[in-house]
């Protein structure tokens, strides 16, 4: 079928925002933050390298992470954390076919559930 | 007295060796009108040249599937008012993930020979499972041709359009084909059971549910692969517990 374009552009054909439904949101959601924690697990690999270079190096380094930018850094990992995890347990559900017709509302909850966490979250790490 | 608007319609051009291109024409249009009067008003008043598949005008041949505003739609039931504002501008396109052959018409061989692999057939004839329950005559429980009706997936390819894991994965059966397995029965075919019961069977699918919400003849494809994968988890129990016999394994 679709089989005349190549890889390249066929593999991020997933991500075509054009006429999407509330759910078909919610598999982008999905697969992006897993992208992006994948990212994030590296990078935290790449950071936990620096207690290699000694406990200055690692002082510095932790020293650095306490400007707002590192903090916007992990209020996006934690935002991640919640949309993935949430939207995980409503494709659980429905892959072992619970609750299928219910799926759209079962992803708004999730996703406002999660918002209200992301929230709470930026709060206690912005204001305290 | 009939409501008049004047809207802009884009179609996409394209034929084949040709690089897409938009062709606008600016249309008086009743807003109930649906969305295949005005592609046919454009052929016949404006361009004899575009290209595009229709039949029965009433969603039972899914001949005239194409993108209304980027969204999945049979064209012949989507109201005018319901895409558009007066003085707004309608997109109309071909469906995704499939050749085009010409302007809005493209190439959906692959998916009528995936819908024969898996068995799925237009007319149902076995009464006791085509039908719901509230729907059935009463008479003889045998299947009866008296009772045949029009299967509810009418192979129109929205769903296969709208699906992005198809878009990224061509392998992938997809949403109506797997849903045609359903349809078609896994008790009668267990050979469907390898089949679906694979990486580019069920296991594909990721819950994007853009099937469910594009079909326009509630087949609901995405709740048909949920119930496919329960009943292939359901299968590997059952064998885990009874394991098949070698010549059946063979089959």
């Amino acid at each position: 079928m679709n089989t005349q374009s190549n890889f390249v552009v066929r593999a991020f054909r997933w991500f075509d925002p054009r006429g999407r439904s509330l759910s078909g949101w919610g598999f982008m959601i999905h697969r992006l933050t897993a992208l992006g924690l994948t990212f994030y697990l590296f990078l935290h690999l790449i950071v936990l390298g620096q207690l290699a270079q000694g406990p200055d190096a690692y002082d510095n380094f932790l020293k650095s992470t306490e400007s707002p930018l590192y903090k916007i850094g992990e209020l996006s990992v934690v935002a991640a954390v919640f949309l993935h995890g949430l939207n995980g347990v409503r494709i659980v559900m429905t892959s072992f076919g619970i609750a299928v017709p219910r799926q759209r509302e079962i992803f708004i909850g999730a996703m406002v559930i999660g918002l209200v966490a992301i929230v709470i979250f930026g709060i206690r790490m912005f204001i305290g | 007295m009939v409501e008049k608007w004047n809207i802009t319609v884009k179609f996409y051009r394209q034929k084949q060796g040709e690089k897409p291109h938009d062709q606008e024409i600016k249309m008086d249009v009743n807003p109930d009108e649906n969305v295949i009067d005005l592609v046919e008003r454009a052929w016949a008043l404006h361009d004899r040249t575009l290209v595009f598949a229709h039949a029965c005008h009433h969603s039972t041949c899914g001949a005239c599937g194409m993108r209304v505003n980027e969204r999945e739609k049979l064209a012949c039931i989507t109201p005018v008012r319901s895409v558009v504002a007066n003085g707004g501008t309608l997109k109309v396109a071909p469906l995704r993930n499939f050749p085009v052959i010409s302007d809005l018409v493209v190439d959906m061989g692959e998916l009528y020979r995936r819908m024969d692999l898996v068995g799925h057939q237009p007319v149902d004839s076995d009464r006791e499972e085509a039908i719901q329950p509230e729907f059935r005559p009463a008479g003889p429980a045998e299947p009866n041709e008296d009772f045949m009706r029009l299967s509810d997936c009418i192979e129109c390819g929205l769903c296969m359009s709208a699906c992005p894991v198809f878009s990224s994965t061509p392998d992938y059966l997809g949403p109506a084909v797997l849903a045609g397995a359903h349809q078609a029965g896994l008790e009668k075919n267990p050979l469907l059971f390898k089949l679906i019961d694979s990486a580019t069977g069920v296991w594909r699918c990721h819950s994007a549910f853009e099937c469910t919400a594009v079909c326009p003849s509630n087949v609901d494809p995405g709740w048909r692969i949920m119930e496919l994968r329960r009943k292939v988890i359901g299968d590997r129990v059952k064998t885990l517990f009874n394991p098949r016999k070698p010549a059946e394994v063979g089959k």
